[in-house]
């Protein structure tokens, strides 16, 4: 039995298209992918991501147990501030990409992936340590991803407020007597906030939303967006057997701040060099949309295959990340992409592949 | 949702006008809009022999590949070449512009072994 999340019968009555996702009844697209996807470069759009996991860590040692298991440096976030980082195993592979928001000095909350949360959970529960308080509460949270160039206008109209101007912060909030969090972070490039609450309060946030003029948008848009931007998708981009810095995330892996599981492995990999790296890839001819595992060559001989790929709708035409070679992983080279059969020509290019004029 | 009387239906959501030995291939209305937007079609080479129920053209939409059967043999004669800068027509005219390839009919009888338009409404109803 698939899980809804609260929004479900938002997403019905919104002529929500309803596909499977991770376990999850989710909607892929309301009125179009490309008309969504638009009405987020130019206006605001708000995504359902009430699916996704929210964990909160209490405790004095928190901070040090979170350092021993993420990759980017937690003591550099103040309350109120947060960070994109990752969990490995002891290979260096990514567990999940997350978000980590400082909530108080000894209070954290993580935002994981769906697919993910048992996996987390349990990787956590695992080396969790005396002192420490680890609750999944995902259950208890719906989200909603509010993102465009007048999302701010949207939260000022709602919250009767300001948005902070910074990214990465996070606020207490209340809203219709409930407390919860707004995050500004997202998935898509363009400005806007996340919105975190408990369930009870999840439809009348998304109505009031939706009566403040905002798109409601589905997961292929929110596909589309993230691709544009480069942003690598858990379980397609990302993978237990790549580490962060094959996947081009050196940005958010602190090897200077102490143990941290998986370290040892990046550590070798930044002295000797990484095999592979995470490569954005453009066609430069006309070609069908490209998707993940397209065969990819150099040469004439296949070196690897997509791990994601789209038409994109900002640019009009194909994009596609790729694990290559490091040898091959540089902007400018020459690569084809397979698709039934017939080859494309394309070149490596540099993240992001959409920019904001 | 529009289900012309004039016309032959798949199961499969293509439609079919035949003129005389020639059959124009299409997909449906209801196809279209389950498709949404169509980014990108892939034509078939003209000559191309197809049997019934084969894969004759590919169309996607932003977000899957879907084949598209020849309703019946035969060998394709003219393709619909504006699908090419403008897949869109898939959608905003599936049974006029929207066309996606001529064939010369090789077996006639194969006609009547499709749906009738009243069978194909009962089937998308």
């Amino acid at each position: 039995m698939p899980n809804r999340t609260p929004l479900y019968d938002c997403h019905i009555a919104a002529g929500g298209r309803v596909i499977d996702f991770a376990g999850w009844e989710m909607p892929v697209q309301y009125t179009g992918i490309l008309d969504e996807h638009r009405a987020v470069r130019e206006a605001v759009g708000m995504f359902d991501i009430s699916h996704m996991g929210e964990f909160l860590v209490r405790g004095a040692t928190g901070e040090a147990w979170l350092e021993g298991l993420l990759t980017n440096r937690v003591a550099k976030l103040s309350p109120g501030e947060a960070q994109y980082t990752l969990m490995l195993n002891e290979r260096g592979g990514v567990i999940d990409d997350l978000i980590i928001y400082r909530l108080g000095p000894d209070e954290f909350l993580l935002v994981v992936n769906a697919a993910k949360i048992d996996e987390d959970a349990a990787w956590l529960q695992k080396h969790l340590v005396d002192g420490v308080e680890f609750r999944n509460v995902s259950a208890e949270f719906s989200a909603v991803a509010v993102q465009g160039p007048k999302a701010r206008d949207v939260y000022a109209s709602v919250f009767g407020t300001e948005l902070p101007p910074e990214r990465n912060r996070v606020l207490s909030v209340s809203f219709q007597g409930s407390s919860g969090y707004v995050v500004t972070t997202g998935y898509t490039g363009e400005d806007g906030f996340e919105i975190i609450v408990p369930n009870a309060a999840a439809a009348v946030l998304w109505n009031a939303l939706l009566a403040a003029g905002v798109k409601p948008c589905g997961l292929g848009a929110r596909d589309t967006l993230r691709l544009e931007m480069g942003y690598p998708l858990n379980g397609s981009d990302l993978s237990p057997d790549r580490t962060p810095l094959e996947a081009g995330l050196g940005f958010f892996v602190d090897l200077e701040k102490g143990d941290f599981i998986g370290r040892e492995v990046l550590a070798g990999q930044k002295a000797q060099g990484v095999p592979a790296r995470l490569a954005g890839i453009v066609v430069t001819e006309k070609s069908p949309p490209l998707r993940s595992h397209y065969p990819v060559f150099v040469d004439g001989a296949q070196v690897s295959e997509t791990t994601s790929g789209a038409l994109s709708p900002s640019l009009g035409y194909g994009i596609a990340m790729a694990y290559l070679p490091s040898g091959f992983a540089k902007p400018g080279q020459p690569v084809e992409i397979e698709v039934r059969g017939k080859r494309y020509s394309g070149s490596v290019a540099k993240k992001p592949f959409y920019k904001k004029s | 949702m529009n289900v012309p009387d004039d016309l032959k239906y798949a199961q499969t959501h293509e439609w079919i006008r035949a003129e005389g030995d020639i059959g124009i291939v299409g997909v449906t209305d209801h196809a279209q809009e389950e498709l949404s937007d169509v980014v990108f079609v892939e034509l078939p080479e003209v000559g191309k022999v197809v049997a019934a129920g084969e894969t004759a053209a590919v169309v996607e939409s932003v977000k899957a590949a879907s084949d598209i059967y020849s309703p019946v043999s035969g060998e394709i004669v003219e393709v619909n070449a504006a699908l090419q800068n403008d897949p869109g027509l898939i959608n905003t005219s599936p049974f006029e512009s929207g066309w996606i390839f001529k064939l010369k009919i090789s077996d006639p009888s194969q006609l009547e072994a499709l749906k009738s338009p009243e069978a194909y409404r009962e089937q998308i109803s």
